[in-house]
């Protein structure tokens, strides 16, 4: 695991995605909004693409498509060489521990009664995969790869910090060796100390585990110090992607070009006077 | 009370009275087992009139509790157990309940965190923002709707009378934090607090809502108070920084300073975990970032010492002792931490 990755087929195609929802207005009227638009891209396997973007841009929809919890209206999404659009639901299901999500708040996307063993024990349970007795083993092993304590396995979620939550979250989405980690806005939430601390652990894990992320930020500098490649979107269209360095030192569209100027910098308090 | 506002005052300290002087504030929450634990514990500092004073910090550093303390709105388990808050000259923390009322929203404002729950979803905005007026003033009907008019004009210059007929629910969050804005401002108050105003918003909505309190302060010679864990946000945008942990000031002083060259080890510590600027990426991308050890304290372990004690890089024996008093390094920045003296 772990090794190069620069000739293999792509773990993930998006070709031409399209996504709209049926709004119902105020007197009944149908009003259709454009989620995805044409959206294409592929990600390499163990690499990394952020996709960033403002709130509304379409991220999150994009997700659960790939996450199949949403179907795309049309267009295909290709996963290790299948075109998982075209999978009916039990066909779906049956997929589904390959391609897990990392959501950005884990105070609410965790049971807070549930202890963490539970917690990390649950996807093996309702996959019916591991006997029991190998369960609880498995599960406390997933705690020490994100770096939980083994004192804390009995301690509901609810008693953990932000950032051992997001660990927990973690250790969740891994239970089933899933191929894609999808990150969306995971990192967001949590304070600049323990921000960096999971972005260590989403490197160490990549490595050793040879993961595949799909980062969904608004974080133009997380972004850019975790991808391998970068795509911008705006409007539920992609509108520019590229290598990471390229899009970060060249960026060529409008959009991109606002995101980093938005994009708050410590030098600001050395470099620039204050503006009144 | 002397009349000092403006930038140039705050460069003045000696001669201007500061406009809010907090002095070894301590406040604890009890839970429901009875248990004490200390939030923040011995929290001094001033903002100047005019000044704006970001205050960094993260969970658990007591930051929130502070915005809450200063005008005694904390929740039925907080206590205030000593110190002082003076503003233009009075303790509030002594004022009589009639006194403090006209001052909380009217001299001192609060924004608090998350928009969408500050504002009443079945009430339209224009409603909510004339409330607050009348809750300080009184006068006609017609004057309060022109003067609500007015203020969502400060912060809506385009469409205010359409704002106004709105409710929350359909509005963006930048919009629902510019409401909470001219909410704040209504009454002229001499100090806006604003808890992590921007930490649900898009990084070019947050550009926008900072460029609005930079008009306002400016219109308005504001003092603001800034709380935020994100060190980037105040950079060009605060005079001065102070940076707490665990209930306590780590480092204070001006923004250039703090941020520039942080002197405490917590401070530094806090800016080395950050991802490099976009410019500076090529040789560090996908390498480990520098993190600080361990969690940050719980405060029923609390021993004597210097609370970043344990997670400290440069820490000495003396540090397990006592807590390090402020020590002075010029131009008003000071550190709290054995290195640079005792």
């Amino acid at each position: 695991m772990g090794l190069s990755h620069d000739k293999a087929e792509p773990l993930l195609i998006v070709d031409n995605l399209e996504k709209v929802y049926a709004r119902r207005g105020v007197r009944g009227t149908r009003r259709e909004v454009m989620a995805l638009q044409g959206v294409s891209f592929a990600i390499r396997p163990e690499s990394t693409l952020a996709l960033v973007g403002e709130s509304g841009s379409g991220k999150s929809t994009l997700a659960f498509c790939l996450a199949c919890l949403e179907r795309p209206t049309s267009g295909r999404i290709i996963f290790q060489g299948g075109e998982i659009t075209a999978l009916d639901e039990e066909q779906q299901r049956a997929l589904r521990p390959q391609i897990q999500l990392v959501f950005q708040d884990p105070a609410r996307s965790l049971n807070p009664r549930f202890s963490a063993l539970e917690l990390v024990n649950e996807p093996l349970l309702v996959q019916g995969r591991v006997y029991k007795r190998e369960r609880e083993d498995r599960a406390r092993t997933l705690l020490a790869q994100v770096g939980l304590p083994q004192e804390k396995a009995l301690q509901r979620a609810e008693e953990f910090s932000g950032g051992q939550r997001q660990r927990l979250a973690i250790a969740r989405a891994l239970a089933l060796e899933p191929k894609l980690l999808i990150l969306d806005e995971a990192l967001s939430a949590l304070d600049c100390s323990v921000q960096a601390q999971i972005a260590n652990l989403l490197l160490e894990l990549q490595s050793s585990l040879g993961l595949t992320y799909l980062f969904i930020t608004h974080d133009f500098a997380m972004a850019g110090h975790l991808a391998d490649e970068i795509a911008v979107m705006e409007r539920g269209k992609v509108v520019e992607q590229g290598a990471a360095d390229r899009v970060l030192r060249e960026p060529q569209n409008e959009v991109t070009r606002r995101l980093i100027a938005a994009t708050p910098k410590l030098s600001a308090a050395v470099n620039a006077p204050q503006v009144g | 009370m002397a009349e000092v506002h403006g930038k140039t005052m705050a460069n003045l300290p000696k001669l201007v009275s500061p406009l809010l002087q907090v002095q070894d504030l301590h406040v604890t929450y009890v839970s429901r087992a009875g248990q004490k634990s200390p939030a923040l514990a011995g929290l001094s500092f001033e903002v100047q009139p005019g000044e704006t004073l970001g205050v960094l910090g993260e969970s658990g550093s007591g930051k929130s509790t502070l915005a809450a303390a200063l005008l005694r709105l904390l929740p039925a388990n907080g206590k205030i157990e000593s110190g002082a808050v003076l503003f233009e000259g009075r303790d509030l923390l002594q004022a009589e309940p009639g006194v403090l009322q006209r001052i909380r929203g009217a001299r001192i404002a609060v924004i608090f965190q998350e928009p969408s729950l500050a504002l009443h979803p079945m009430i339209r905005i224009g409603e909510q923002v004339k409330d607050v007026l009348a809750a300080h003033e009184s006068s006609s009907r017609s004057a309060m709707r022109q003067k609500t008019l007015q203020l969502l004009g400060e912060v809506f210059p385009m469409d205010a009378g359409h704002i106004a007929e709105s409710y929350p629910h359909q509005l963006s969050g930048g919009q629902q934090q510019r409401v909470l804005i001219a909410q704040a401002i209504a009454c002229g108050p001499s100090l806006v607090v604003a808890d992590e105003p921007t930490a649900s918003l898009d990084p070019s909505t947050q550009q926008e809502i900072l460029s609005l309190f930079r008009k306002l302060r400016e219109k308005f010679r504001l003092s603001l108070i800034l709380i935020t864990h994100n060190p980037a946000l105040l950079a060009g945008f605060a005079d001065r920084v102070l940076v707490m942990y665990a209930g306590r000031a780590a480092e204070a002083g001006p923004v250039e300073k703090v941020l520039g060259s942080p002197q405490h080890p917590y401070t530094r510590a806090l800016l080395q975990s950050m991802p490099s600027e976009i410019e500076g990426h090529v040789n560090q991308r996908k390498s480990k970032l520098a993190v600080i050890a361990g969690e940050a304290p719980n405060f029923e372990m609390l021993a004597n010492g210097c609370r970043f004690e344990a997670r400290c890089a440069d820490r000495m024996e003396l540090c397990t002792k006592r807590e390090p008093a402020a020590v002075n390094l010029g131009e008003s920045h000071a550190v709290s931490c054995f290195k640079y003296g005792e």
